[in-house]
């Protein structure tokens, strides 16, 4: 597929490094040789570079936009950057890298379709690398970037590059990602950043930006089945649509055409395809992510939190929820709580049955029967729902495998969850 | 080339990725983004009971009131809009307003800053400017109309406190945003439970840019006041800005007034809205002059903004919007 016949479409990715990676200056990098950096955005970050006794302009300044994070020197909280070349869109989260962060990290990898990992050259792979890219395997983003960034303070060294690149290809085999590409840079200086640098002749692959542009984005819907979570019915009761009846949704995944033949969940009830409406018209076919309203064939009653699927395809309903969840409120997740488990968009009721076991990101290994997971821990749990649900497996479906555990008395997020395949028993 | 380069170097080094060729299954960035906001008008339209969405004929609320039509449609907006007025409007903004609401069949209610000021609930500020005397009468009027959902136009690339502001955004029973107790939004899962007397702040247009707004507004042919294009207009030179005189805004000795060929690039409170020298006639002209600026709009021409580093983050705080 060439630029020429590509679309101008939109990559959202997610960066994941400390600040001793140099994981800001690389985003600062990225922004101010794609040209997004404005004059008045540059001279705000100069003129408070000098204010704090630095000699150059902090580039670190212009992602870290909270003034306790200022004040601090750290970043908190995901920050969203944007960016565009002539061929694609960027949309960047800038996430924090300290492990207390995790949370804000698997919310910056939540959206994201490719993780950038930096690593400094001089350290090679270190415990904060896996537990990045382990967490973008686990919220199943496809693509993987391994920075390998301060080549310079290595003497731009093959084998240096060779060796770290070779540790991480044999770690990310245990993932289950599309790609992982590693890439030697320097991004205070601006090697491979945009430019091919002439300092590192013995590097065939592409920049960093080459490469972001080139990543295809998403997935082919044709080969995913169609799901589409019902999000509001629309009823103008207007003389022009005295009987309309259309519902308004997101296709989450795959495709679906007039005339389909579809079921509506949890009710179990068939109909066909009658239309697909946008306010452009009407359309044979919608695919994911667009957003359209269906009208079916048979009057059949289905509101918010119902979901469309095609007969044919159509996942199964379940009670017993289990699934990996990070957990992303300051309490502690135990057996026997009760809460809202959201899923697409169905709220329903639900009870942690099982605390199954407590996921060491470090190592990737699971230890079984833990008392509770607490902020920024990872396990897997077992909930029992009130009324069954469509769910399918995260690693599958990402839309419609993704949910919340939400604290009923003040509505915080306690807990954001991937389902494993449905029916799966829990070991 | 590349493509060859690249492959010798994941077979060096990595996995293969299979070329895919789906791309009239692709969106585009703008449909994309349009699809996003989409979801986000039905999302708080299902979940909540009595949303309102901020309108004040500024070209982000334009563009989202466009994407709450397309959302709903056939059906009309089902909820009305509300101008928090700073009394300072240019006219034809008002007329905008009042033109727009009229077609689209919305109900249009009106918070007054003008009365609030009269009264004496609010004290005009030493500098003239009206932009931070909005929070209080929209907090009133959130509360007045039992309002859950606030639709608000702000977008992340605006400014870097928004930068870091959630598309659903709780804010206390006084209005305040906690910006380090916010909730984390993942996936397109927004989660919009809240207590009563809590109320959202939703954004739908939080991952657009400037340039998507124009690219936009070129593409669907979205009216705007005429404001935002080319036109004549006397004006007078104030800290690197072109301002308008009127009854709030008076050119100071050493300020002469002059006649420049002007558009506006944001159009609120006009005693600190400034212009800026155009030739630019319509969308398609805007999109080029924005393409080749080298500063944001906010920085270009609102002179509230750059009272401090934290200014944004200060008001928002606070309730603004």
């Amino acid at each position: 597929m060439t630029a020429a016949t590509r679309p101008h479409d939109l990559l959202r990715f997610a960066t994941a490094g400390s600040v001793d990676d140099g994981k800001s200056t690389l985003v600062g990098r990225l922004l101010h040789d794609t040209k997004s950096i404005l004059a008045d955005q540059l001279a705000a970050v100069e003129r408070a570079s000098r204010d704090r006794g630095l000699d150059g302009a902090d580039l670190a300044l212009l992602t870290d936009g909270l003034r306790a994070e200022r004040e601090q020197g750290i970043t908190i909280d995901v920050a969203y950057r944007y960016f565009s070349t002539e061929v694609r869109s960027f949309i960047l989260a800038d996430t924090p890298g300290h492990v207390e962060y995790t949370r804000n990290m698997v919310t910056g990898a939540s959206t994201a379709e490719l993780a950038l990992v930096l690593v400094d050259a001089r350290h090679g792979v270190i415990e904060q690398t896996r537990r990045h890219a382990a967490l973008a395997a686990l919220l199943g983003v496809r693509h993987i970037v391994l920075a390998v960034n301060k080549m310079d303070l290595v003497g731009w060294d093959e084998s240096v590059f060779d060796s770290i690149s070779a540790e991480f290809a044999q770690f990310a085999k245990e993932f289950d990602v599309d790609d992982v590409v590693a890439i030697p840079l320097s991004a205070l200086l601006g090697d491979n950043v945009v430019d091919k640098s002439a300092r590192s002749p013995w590097y065939g692959g592409p920049t960093l930006l080459e490469h972001l542009q080139s990543v295809p984005v998403g997935e082919d819907p044709r080969r995913q089945p169609f799901r589409f979570p019902v999000q509001y019915v629309i009823r103008p009761q207007s003389p022009d649509h005295v009987d309309y009846r259309g519902y308004a949704g997101r296709v989450a995944s795959g495709t679906v055409s007039v005339g389909d033949r579809v079921v509506v969940l949890p009710s179990g009830r068939v109909s066909a395809v009658k239309a697909i409406d946008t306010p452009e018209g009407s359309r044979e076919e919608a695919f994911a992510p667009q957003s359209v309203t269906i009208r079916l064939a048979d009057d059949v009653d289905l509101s918010r939190g119902d979901l469309i699927a095609l007969e044919s395809k159509a996942p199964v309903l379940t009670s017993d929820l289990t699934g990996t969840v990070c957990v992303v409120a300051d309490r502690a997740l135990r057996p026997g709580q009760r809460l809202l488990v959201r899923i697409g968009t169905r709220t329903v009721r639900g009870l942690v049955h099982t605390v199954i076991d407590h996921l060491d990101v470090r190592t990737l290994e699971r230890h079984p029967d833990p008392d509770a997971l607490a902020l920024n821990e990872i396990g897997r749990v077992q909930v029992r729902l009130a009324e069954p649900v469509a769910v399918d497996a995260y690693h599958q479906l990402r839309r419609t495998g993704a949910f919340l555990l939400i604290d009923d008395a003040d509505g915080a997020t306690l807990a954001a969850g991937m389902a494993d395949a449905p029916g799966e028993v829990p070991r | 080339m590349v493509r060859d380069c690249e492959d010798r170097m994941r077979t060096a080094h990595m996995t293969t990725t299979p070329v895919h060729d789906f791309a009239a299954y692709t969106l585009t960035h703008l449909e994309a983004l349009e699809s996003e906001s989409v979801h986000i008008f039905r999302e708080v339209a299902g979940e909540f009971d009595r949303p309102v969405l901020l309108f004040s004929g500024g070209k982000d609320s334009v563009v989202m009131l466009h994407l709450a039509v397309k959302a709903f449609w056939p059906a009309p907006v089902p909820f009305p809009v509300l101008h928090v007025d700073t009394g300072h409007n240019f006219p034809e903004v008002i007329e905008y307003r009042d033109r727009t609401v009229e077609q689209l069949g919305v109900r249009l209610l009106v918070a007054s800053v003008q009365d609030y000021i009269d009264d004496g609930r609010l004290r005009e500020r030493p500098d003239g400017t009206r932009n931070p005397l909005q929070t209080l009468p929209l907090l009133d009027a959130i509360t007045a109309g039992k309002f859950d959902a606030v639709f608000g136009g702000g977008r992340r690339d605006e400014e870097k406190a928004r930068a870091k502001e959630r598309v659903f955004s709780l804010r206390d029973e006084f209005g305040q945003w906690e910006p380090r107790r916010q909730r984390p939004e993942l996936w397109d899962l927004y989660n919009g439970r809240h207590r009563a007397g809590e109320h959202v702040r939703v954004f739908p247009l939080s991952n657009w840019t400037e340039i998507d707004i124009w690219r936009y507004i070129s593409q669907e042919q979205i009216d705007l006041p005429d404001l935002y294009y080319a036109h004549d207009r006397e004006v007078f030179e104030r800290d690197g800005m072109w301002l308008a005189p009127g009854d709030w805004c008076v050119p100071r000795d050493g300020e002469a007034l002059q006649t420049r060929r002007v558009r506006y690039r944001t159009v609120g409170d006009m005693s600190c809205t400034g212009a800026v020298e155009s030739e630019a006639t319509d969308a398609a002209a805007v999109l080029r002059e924005v393409a080749a600026s080298r500063i944001t709009e906010r920085g270009a021409t609102r002179a509230d903004d750059r009272l401090s580093e934290a200014s944004m983050e200060d008001r928002k705080r606070e309730g603004y919007f």
